[in-house]
């Protein structure tokens, strides 16, 4: 491909081309302290390529491909090819990742055990994984986390921080001298705009942690807390993975270790600053 | 000029590897991906020395296929299960096969949609019984279900309410509208029972069949994994009678290609007959990708696209076919 970009996210790396030079140039800045893959050899490629050579230039609209593809995926204007970009990869880890149980939630870390955090699109993951960075947690991921069926530790992914309409507000006020992508009007999701983690963030990526509480956050509610039996967080986690029954034996196995050994808590909140305090809380009872 | 020769040759000859650098090795995972043949490139390439980012995608490729394997093996016993009360004869075809058999071809071989062949009088009997136990049709297009009814040669294909997995169950190898007709009643009369008391084709029409679905039926896409099958099914078998065989279904022309084209690329030294100058396009056709595993040389591509149709249907039936194809494109 014309041009191209190799970089390691935890322990996945991924070797993205483009037909165009923006989205590729995006990724540079945004993502330069990252490290390369491992012995220069990526887990997974991704395309962004132009359905017919004149729509690289005429209305360019940005094709997302890769090893592992969806037939009918949507593709989006060239202004939106770092958001491109970083569905290309996400794509690849939600159908190609056989490494490890793919949890779709974010992640934070504090004396080398994790916490989760998982729910509906909209319930506050990424938002709430990027104000625990800001106040102090080691950031994991706000999309996945990686349960190693073989160690049952959790391994990172932190990827650019999606934060999307009202939250990327409230971040920006949380996180005023953060490195931030462009301001993506009009997509898909709404406004979006992509947080750098820390640089703790990304030094010690490549370092898994034991998950010690699991989080399901809802947001826009009184403050409440209500314990979350395994059979629940279970059966919740299976819906919160995209390649569960692709693991087979070895998903359920992992799944069921995690269960059985990691409490998990449903957590209403109101608004930041409260929701901090009862993570604050929970973490120290738990 | 990259192409996949790189995969060819890591799979003739394993040892080539250790010449890779990191792109070598980035261009040799993309393009096994994408021709469906990272498995097979993992129990090749097993115990060699290689940098572990690679041993580390080639050991998830390893557990993807035995995942796969197993997959495929309970859908058959699903199948032999919905049909053992009609006492017709169940035959495996392609990779579940190879896989049920035990056979090289399967080892760490990517396995799609389970195939089935079955007598053609008894196609409807088995339609209904697979009905009555959780399949469903896929295609709700009566067009293309005519279609298949009358011009395929098996039926549309079905797919498991609960499972989500397809069977494809045919009545022969080739569609009726193709020039060559192969002969049925000896596939299934000389087809071998396994264990379970499902069947699989015997080893020369197993040979003769993936020939017939490479040359006569498609349009080479997942040739390379197709030419393995057959390198490996020849390997195993030999091939001593395989042309008075392919004789017998029509075939001589497509074994003959696909042993040649097999040799070429994987070795072995196992073919018939004299090599034909058209070889080096099939071999232009077949390696086309560049090294992010995409396809590559889009008029040979198309060059091949129309000849598969042009081999499966008589040039009215063609016209026929894409006229009424292309009404409904426009009507959406």
């Amino acid at each position: 491909m014309r041009h191209a970009t190799t970089l390691r996210i935890g322990p996945v790396g991924f070797r993205v081309g483009s037909d165009w030079r923006a989205p590729i140039a995006a990724l540079n800045d945004l993502y330069r302290d990252y490290p390369q893959p491992d012995d220069g050899i990526p887990d997974f490629n991704v395309h962004l390529f132009a359905a017919r050579p004149w729509r690289r230039v005429l209305r360019p609209s940005v094709h997302i491909g890769g090893d592992f593809v969806i037939p009918d995926a949507a593709p989006l204007p060239l202004v939106q090819g770092l958001l491109a970009a970083e569905m290309g990869m996400n794509l690849q880890m939600a159908l190609g990742q056989r490494r490890y149980l793919l949890l779709h939630a974010s992640a934070v870390e504090r004396d080398g055990r994790a916490l989760l955090m998982t729910g509906m699109s909209g319930a506050g993951k990424s938002t709430l994984a990027a104000l625990l960075m800001a106040a102090g947690w080691r950031l994991m991921g706000d999309e996945f986390a990686l349960l190693d069926p073989v160690t049952g530790l959790i391994h990172g992914f932190p990827r650019l921080i999606s934060l999307k309409n009202e939250a990327i507000g409230v971040i920006e006020r949380a996180l005023p001298r953060a490195r931030f992508g462009p301001r993506l009007e009009g997509t898909p999701k709404g406004t979006i705009r992509h947080l750098v983690p820390d640089a703790r963030a990304i030094s010690v990526m490549a370092e898994p942690a034991a998950p010690r509480l699991i989080l399901f956050p809802s947001y826009g509610f009184a403050a409440a807390e209500r314990a979350v039996l395994p059979s629940e967080t279970f059966v919740r986690l299976t819906q919160a993975s995209t390649n569960y029954v692709a693991l087979a034996e070895r998903g359920f196995g992992a799944l069921t270790g995690l269960v059985r050994r990691v409490p998990a808590r449903a957590l209403d909140y109101p608004d930041t600053a409260t929701v901090l305090e009862q993570v604050e809380r929970m973490w120290s009872a738990g | 000029m990259t192409d996949a020769r790189i995969l060819t040759e890591a799979l003739r000859d394993p040892a080539t590897v250790a010449q890779l650098d990191a792109a070598g090795w980035t261009a040799l995972l993309a393009i096994a991906r994408a021709e469906q043949l990272i498995g097979t490139l993992a129990h090749r390439l097993a115990g060699l020395p290689m940098p572990s980012a690679a041993a580390r995608v080639l050991e998830d490729a390893r557990a993807s296929a035995e995942q796969g394997r197993i997959a495929a093996l309970w859908e058959a016993e699903m199948a032999r299960r919905a049909l053992a009360p009609t006492g017709m004869p169940v035959i495996l075809l392609k990779g579940t096969a190879y896989a049920a058999a035990g056979l090289a071809a399967g080892t760490g071989r990517a396995i799609g949609d389970l195939d089935i062949l079955v007598p053609r009088a008894r196609l409807e009997e088995a339609e209904a019984v697979l009905l009555q136990a959780g399949w469903e049709w896929v295609k709700p297009d009566p067009y293309d279900d005519l279609y298949y009814r009358r011009w395929m040669h098996e039926l549309p294909p079905l797919i498991h309410r609960e499972r989500d997995r397809m069977i494809d169950v045919h009545h022969t190898i080739l569609p009726l509208t193709a020039r060559v007709t192969p002969d049925a009643d000896a596939l299934i009369a000389d087809s071998v029972v396994l264990e379970n008391g499902l069947r699989i084709l015997a080893p020369h029409d197993m040979l003769c069949h993936a020939a017939a679905h490479l040359f006569a039926d498609g349009d080479l896409a997942g040739g390379l994994r197709n030419l393995w099958d057959i390198h490996c099914l020849a390997g195993e078998h030999g091939i001593a009678g395989v042309e008075a065989r392919a004789v017998h279904h029509g075939l001589e022309a497509a074994v003959g290609r696909a042993l040649r084209l097999a040799d070429r690329l994987y070795g072995g030294g196992l073919r018939y007959g004299q090599g034909r100058d058209r070889d080096m396009l099939y071999l232009r056709r077949l390696l086309a990708r560049d090294d992010w595993g995409r396809p590559t040389r889009k008029l040979t591509r198309l060059g091949f696209y129309v000849r598969s149709h042009w081999l499966r249907m008589p040039p009215a039936l063609l016209a026929q076919h894409l006229f009424t194809k292309w009404r409904k494109t426009a009507a959406q």
